[in-house]
């Protein structure tokens, strides 16, 4: 696709939802997420205070039930979108060659899905006491 | 592609008097990468949770060392202050906060709550864990 053969002008190509074709979405999302967190803070604080001093034991049987689980669950989609959009955003800024950038937009992308998967997987595990 | 464009670019950061604003936004940014790689911690915890009492204990041994309290110190502040930070944009992107002293005592504000915060999380933690 080049530009010759197009009569858009580049200013018309990223027009409404811009160059990358998805508009503010990040922008959203990143303020969604910080309001989840925000509200989830707090019950995510006091789990943590539950815990200071158990042995495996007794942490496992806290971790593992329900409203305690679905809140952990909650709060790590919702930071780990998060860190994810506010890292791509240190990268955007600051990684200019374009191969690096995208190499670090990947890894940051794999970073964020790796970190949250495996919280959730101990979560889950813990809830289905195995 | 396209031709390139050469449009005005910002000044680096370097070139403007450092404000209070800016040097928060400046820390807005550190916290939230140091947040970014202290989930490890938080992921590592719950890994060993669920895999079993010899892979908690060193979780525990390392959270109750002298380094494994300093990290945990700066992450309890650096998620409160980021979280109080934070909340500052909330007002600005609602169209709030613009005059200079309402900048001013927004980021205070965010400053001193986020240092209040960790401090009351931490002496909470020592009562009820008995400085575990």
């Amino acid at each position: 696709m080049s530009s010759r053969s197009s009569m858009r002008t580049p200013l018309g190509r990223v027009r409404n939802l811009g160059s990358s074709h998805s508009g503010t979405s990040d922008f959203w999302r990143q303020r969604l997420t910080a309001v989840a967190m925000a509200l989830l803070i707090l019950p995510v604080i006091v789990i943590v205070l539950m815990l200071i001093g158990r042995n495996q034991a007794g942490a496992a049987q806290i971790l593992g039930s329900l409203p305690i689980a679905i809140i952990l669950v909650l709060f790590i989609i919702a930071s780990a979108w998060h860190m994810k959009i506010g890292m791509q955003i240190v990268i955007e800024d600051y990684i200019h060659n374009e191969k690096l950038k995208l190499a670090s937009v990947m890894a940051n992308n794999f970073f964020c899905i790796a970190v949250a998967l495996a919280s959730i997987y101990a979560i889950l595990k813990l809830s289905s006491g195995v | 592609m396209t031709a390139r464009i050469e449009r005005p670019i910002s000044p680096h950061l370097q070139t403007y008097r450092v404000t209070l604003t800016m040097a928060l936004s400046v820390i807005h940014r550190a916290t939230g990468i140091a947040l970014y790689f202290g989930t490890l911690l938080l992921s590592w915890w719950l890994i060993a949770a669920a895999s079993g009492p010899g892979a908690y204990a060193n979780v525990q041994a390392f959270t109750g060392s002298i380094i494994g309290k300093l990290i945990v110190f700066g992450y309890t502040w650096a998620l409160l202050h980021h979280l109080c930070s934070g909340f500052r944009y909330f007002f600005w992107d609602l169209g709030y906060g613009f005059k200079a002293n309402e900048r001013e005592a927004l980021t205070w504000g965010a400053l001193i709550a986020g240092i209040s915060l960790t401090v009351l999380v931490w002496i909470v933690a020592y009562t009820v864990g008995g400085g575990r």
